[in-house]
Parts: C-alpha cells; structure tokens; sequence
C-alpha cells in the first residue's frame, strides 16, 4: 500500500492499448489527470496479467476522486467521479 | 494524437459520440441462449478453465463493428470460443461440426 487517504495523485499519461494487446482498467478519460485519494481496497491480483493468463503480483487497489468538471466541461462545481485505480496507474504530483 | 484517438474502441466512458443517445436503463428479459452463455461462463470460471479478466480481454478484442453489433451475450460466446480455441480445449474442426449439428 504506497498511498494513503486524501494523497494527491496522477493517473499515468500512458496508452499501452496503442502498442499491442492488452487489457487495463484505467478508463481513457482519467490519463493525465489529477485527483485524491478516498480510500485503499485492498490487494487484488493485477487484472492486466490475469486476462491473459498470466502469473500476476498482487496490487494495491485505490478508490481515487476526481473533480467532473476537470474532465468534462458539462460537470458542476461539487461534482466528482470516483474510479477503483490500481497503484502502478498513480503517480505522486 | 488526442486522447480519443489512442483509446481502445470498448474503452466508451465520456465519450462525446455516445452523449446524444439517451442511456436505455429498463431491465431486459434473459433469453434462453442468454443464461446458457452465463452458465458456460460459470462452469469454466467454476472449472479454473478461464478467468472472468480472460472473458474480458476476448472482449475487448472483437473487431470495433462487430463490437457494436452483437448484444451483450453474443459478445460473451465470441470470447470464450476464441478463449477455448486458444486454450486447445476444442479444436476448429470440433466447434464447426458442432455448429453443423445445430
């Protein structure tokens, strides 16, 4: 568990899904920007090897908030979307 | 590039082409092909044959227009056939034989 409660993070401005076959769990929307984190989830083996079949190492999982309006222009002042992301997805600011 | 460009076709979140059609929320009736897919899903599941992250990957690699066309449990029996093929659990000729039978 590498974050904590109320860490600023970013989401990794990487696009694997443009360089061959894979399967991820952080939407597009989210890449590059900043958000919070609410909560740790636990450790869950990481989905990314699992899908193909694959020996996978156990991640930290994060419920990480984000303000709407930072992502889409039509969101209100209070409005967040909150995402389960996994740590090798987040980076310190 | 912009973003929506790099992302994966499945990949629909926020995406502003989709905004204009209204999001169907009524519950859907099963059909009986839709609960046999589910039921082969849970017995490889049940049978450690294939994971539901494996489903999911096979889904994701459907073509984008036959993505968009096939319904929610058609996309599902792509994915497994294609999983069980890769797998070696049923071979082409089995499956095409299969589909003769039907």
């Amino acid at each position: 568990m590498n974050f904590s409660p109320g860490d600023r993070v970013i989401v990794k401005d990487d696009w694997p899904e443009t360089r061959g076959p894979v399967h991820i769990r952080t939407p597009h929307y989210l890449r590059g920007h900043a958000g919070r984190v609410l909560r740790y989830l636990g450790d869950h083996p990481n989905p990314e090897d699992l899908a193909f079949a694959r020996p996978a190492a156990q991640r930290s999982l994060y419920h990480v908030s984000f303000p709407m309006n930072e992502l889409w222009p039509e969101g209100r002042e209070d409005d967040e979307v909150v995402v389960e992301i996994y740590e090798h997805w987040l980076e310190q600011p | 590039m912009d973003n929506d460009a790099k992302r994966a076709h499945h990949d629909l979140g926020g995406v502003s082409k989709f905004m204009c059609e209204a999001v169907d929320v009524e519950p859907h009736a099963l059909t009986s092909f839709d609960r046999e897919v589910d039921a082969l899903r849970g017995v490889l599941g049940a049978k450690a044959i294939m994971t539901v992250d494996e489903l999911r990957r096979g889904i994701e690699a459907i073509p984008e227009a036959e993505y968009h066309r096939l319904s929610y449990y058609r996309r599902w029996i792509r994915s497994i056939t294609d999983n069980l093929l890769r797998k070696g659990i049923i071979t082409e000729a089995e499956l095409r034989a299969a589909l003769e039978e039907t």
